[in-house]
């Protein structure tokens, strides 16, 4: 087991994630150590990015443990990873739910009404965007643009896409995340 | 592997080719993101099956293409007759009608079939009646995006070996230049130009980007050309290398967009097995390769500067111009950006002439412009016409009109640093100038149509909302000025606004303008001071009367029934609050206190009982 080098007296933070979960840290380590990183933090900040996808397409999350981990590898500071984190929409340091329902919010979605189909589902989950449900079980969000204009309004759920949705649908999709 | 233009010509001879000598037809089926969500896989499942079970294996050829641009009729396949060298294009096909399309033409009474204007302009008999022309997108929905072969076949490639092989950088420079090709990301900056700077600096190492991060909420034209095309974009940036003496290519391209970046990391394998991205490109001293990079979903990384800051893996904020990136971009060496679509127009310049070119759209603005039609109109799709064409020929020809017979009210441009273009300017032919004069502008080619049901009030409220979310916090005016905006724009939408509300909003929105640092923040009032300029009465009606004609605005309606209503009980059973009341065959009553005002009602009665006001 790699030693934590960058908090010698154990882990800091709410978390244990990255211990926790030994196959998965493995997975990330051997996808970041196959990158070309250097002992230059400059160099190995191009990266960054990269990496964070990574370790959020495994972990499904990034809590302190994961950003600790990455920035140790890279070399860099805990502080400048999470600065990363909380400025792309798309990385997240909060569990999320095992259905990701997303409202696309885009130009066209909107004129379609798409705003009505949020609050619909804000309503039947009792959840606001950007919030997951205390059982883990349904996140809820909005989404920009996802390029199915001629379907709008358009709701993804995970990797699903419902088409042309109307108020009435929005139990039935719920539904079908049972 | 291809190592001289000779072999690119005979590679070329065969893959044109390559069909089987039994094949009578080939099935192209249109596998773009929106041809998915729509269903188009089970189609494709589906046709296999058929194609399997009728033992067609020889004789049917089944491909696979990028967006063929037919979104309003998705799923879209068409079917190619090779002996009679007749094409179809049938709409909206569902698995079931699989058998019939295998069949012969004549049984296939069943599908509904396109006009093949609407598609193909350039090869039908009247092509000066076709609004329509095809440069940027004249591969997707033709080629096999996964293969390089059938990019080869329709002459790719050969626009680089031309460059490599017979021309020298400066005059590569100079092509662009006369072409008059102007950035298509939405600035209109001349590319040739742009090139030119780079191409002057003296520097251990340049750098050619492709900016992939489509942001604009309502525009998906690139994604569709990454989708369809990806070598275009490949070979584009390799010409753009050896153009400014750079041998490193990067694609920055969103995260959401997952089949582009599959098709395209697809593209650069193939490339490279093939010599055409790599060490000494078709026996030159050339070499260039491309590597890609993922954004992760911040709208500010558009922005030149602020997208060569997340490239460098740190937050997108964007710094202050010049130096521009020509000069001083990634990693402080001389760097081009350019956009998909810019780039899929090069390689087509670069094989036919600046000539050629120059002879599409106007003066001053010459070559095409792809533009994502959605909304509230007929016909959504993504079209790609010549510059010049006015905006009604765009709405009413190709688009075919307003859904459900409503009225006309409005077209966006330029998505959230655009403005909104009345019915009486309908008649202006596009050009960069064009749409800046109307207080708008071309951005990447969102075009969103609007009618009589949406509210312009609520319209600048909905682009300032996105502005907000998507403000990267570095600078004042962007951070906070937008929020006062936006809460201006609430106070209107609820009626709490006085007269002295117009004054202030417009004041803030000319200082933001003059005052914030990146291209996102100087834009950012656009929508609300087009929409102010262009709709100045909805704005008083919602002040003065506290009225919202087009009945978006929550605080300022109401649901009433009227003597029309015949007691069914459907709004009732369909009120999600349960404030309807009424027993059946009687007229029901709204509880004005207990009502969220959602509309439901007012969309499911029957007989026009509800009354909105």
């Amino acid at each position: 087991m790699p030693t934590k080098t960058c908090c010698p007296e154990g882990p800091i933070g709410s978390d244990n994630l990255v211990w926790d979960e030994p196959e998965k840290r493995a997975e990330l380590e051997t996808y970041i150590d196959g990158l070309a990183l250097t002992d230059d933090p400059e160099k190995n900040r191009g990266f960054l990015i990269q990496c964070l996808h990574r370790a959020q397409s495994i972990f499904t999350y990034l809590p302190e443990s994961v950003q600790l981990f990455v920035a140790d590898k890279l070399k860099l500071h805990l502080s400048e990873v999470y600065g990363v984190i909380s400025f792309y929409s798309y990385f997240t340091d909060q569990p999320v739910g095992k259905y990701r329902i997303n409202v696309c919010t885009g130009t066209a979605c909107f004129v379609k009404g798409a705003g009505k189909i949020l609050e619909e589902f804000q309503r039947h989950l009792g959840i606001d965007e950007g919030q997951t449900s205390d059982d883990l079980r349904f996140s809820l969000g909005g989404l920009r643009c996802v390029g199915a204009c001629s379907l709008a309004p358009v709701v993804m759920v995970n990797d699903k896409v419902y088409g042309n949705v109307t108020t009435k649908m929005v139990l039935d999709i719920i539904d079908a995340c049972e | 592997m291809i190592k001289t233009a000779e072999q690119l010509k005979s590679r070329r001879e065969t893959a044109s080719s390559q069909s089987g000598p039994n094949v009578k037809k080939r099935v192209v089926v249109s596998m773009g993101t929106c041809g998915i969500a729509a269903g188009t896989g089970d189609v494709l499942t589906a046709l296999r099956q058929a194609v399997d079970s009728k033992g067609l294996g020889e004789s049917v050829e089944i491909m696979e293409t990028g967006c063929m641009g037919l979104c309003h009729s998705e799923p879209s396949i068409e079917v190619i007759d090779v002996t009679a060298k007749t094409s179809t294009i049938y709409g909206k096909v569902t698995p079931q009608q699989v058998d019939a399309i295998l069949d012969d033409h004549t049984h296939a009474a069943t599908l509904s079939s396109i006009p093949r204007t609407w598609y193909y302009p350039e090869d039908e008999a009247n092509t000066h009646n076709a609004l329509q022309a095809r440069v940027v997108l004249r591969n997707s929905g033709n080629i096999d995006p996964e293969s390089i072969d059938s990019y080869i076949a329709v002459g790719g490639y050969t626009g680089l070996a031309k460059a490599l092989t017979e021309m020298t950088p400066a005059e590569v420079v100079q092509v662009v230049k006369e072409s008059g090709l102007r950035g298509r990301g939405g600035g209109g900056f001349p590319t040739g130009v742009k090139w030119e700077f780079a191409a002057k600096q003296k520097a251990e190492r340049k750098y050619v980007i492709c900016n992939a991060d489509e942001g604009d909420p309502g525009a998906f034209m690139d994604r569709a050309v990454l989708e369809g095309d990806p070598h275009a974009v490949l070979e584009a940036m390799t010409i753009t290398g050896y153009a400014i003496g750079s041998a490193t290519g990067v694609i920055y391209i969103r995260a959401e967009y997952p089949l582009a970046i599959k098709r395209l990391e697809r593209a650069i394998a193939q490339a490279r097995d093939n010599g055409l991205l790599g060490e000494r490109l078709f026996g030159t001293d050339f070499s260039f390769d491309i590597d890609i990079k993922y954004g992760a979903g911040a709208f500010v990384c558009g922005e030149e500067t602020a997208l060569i800051h997340s490239i460098e893996g740190k937050r997108g904020e964007p710094t202050f111009k010049p130096p521009y990136p020509a000069i001083d971009g990634l990693w402080h060496q001389p760097t081009i950006v350019n956009n998909v679509e810019t780039y899929a127009n090069v390689c087509a310049i670069l094989r036919k002439g600046a000539e050629w070119f120059t002879g599409i759209g106007v003066e001053g603005c010459p070559g095409t412009k792809v533009f994502a039609l959605a909304g509230k109109i007929n016909k959504v799709g993504l079209v790609e016409v010549p510059m010049g064409t006015t905006l009604k020929d765009i709405i009413f020809g190709v688009g075919d009109g307003i859904k459900d017979g409503k009225a006309f009210k409005a077209v966006q441009t330029g998505g959230p640093s655009g403005g909104c273009i009345k019915a009486d300017q309908l008649d202006t032919p596009i050009t960069y100038e064009s749409l800046k004069t109307l207080g708008s502008m071309m951005g990447s080619g969102g075009m969103i149509v609007m009618d009589e049901d949406d509210c312009m009030v609520d319209v600048a409220k909905f682009f300032l909302d996105f502005t907000l979310d998507e403000s990267c916090g570095k600078c004042t005016p962007c951070r906070i000025g937008n929020k006062r905006l936006h809460e201006m724009l609430e106070a209107i939408c609820n009626g709490k606004a006085d007269t002295g509300t117009l004054p202030k909003l417009r004041n803030l929105a000319a200082t933001i303008k003059d005052t914030a640092l990146c291209g996102l923040g100087q834009t950012s009032p656009n929508p609300v001071l087009s929409t102010m300029n262009q709709f100045p009465e909805e704005y008083q009606q919602h002040i003065h009367e506290h009225k919202c004609s087009a009945g978006v605005c929550r605080n300022l309606i109401s649901y009433t029934i009227n003597d029309k209503c015949v007691g069914c009980t459907l709004c009732a059973r369909q009120c999600p609050v349960s404030c309807i009341d009424g027993e059946r065959k009687e007229k029901h009553v709204i509880n004005q206190a207990a009502c969220i005002k959602c509309g439901v009602c007012y969309d499911t009665c029957k007989f026009h009982a509800i009354d909105r006001v």
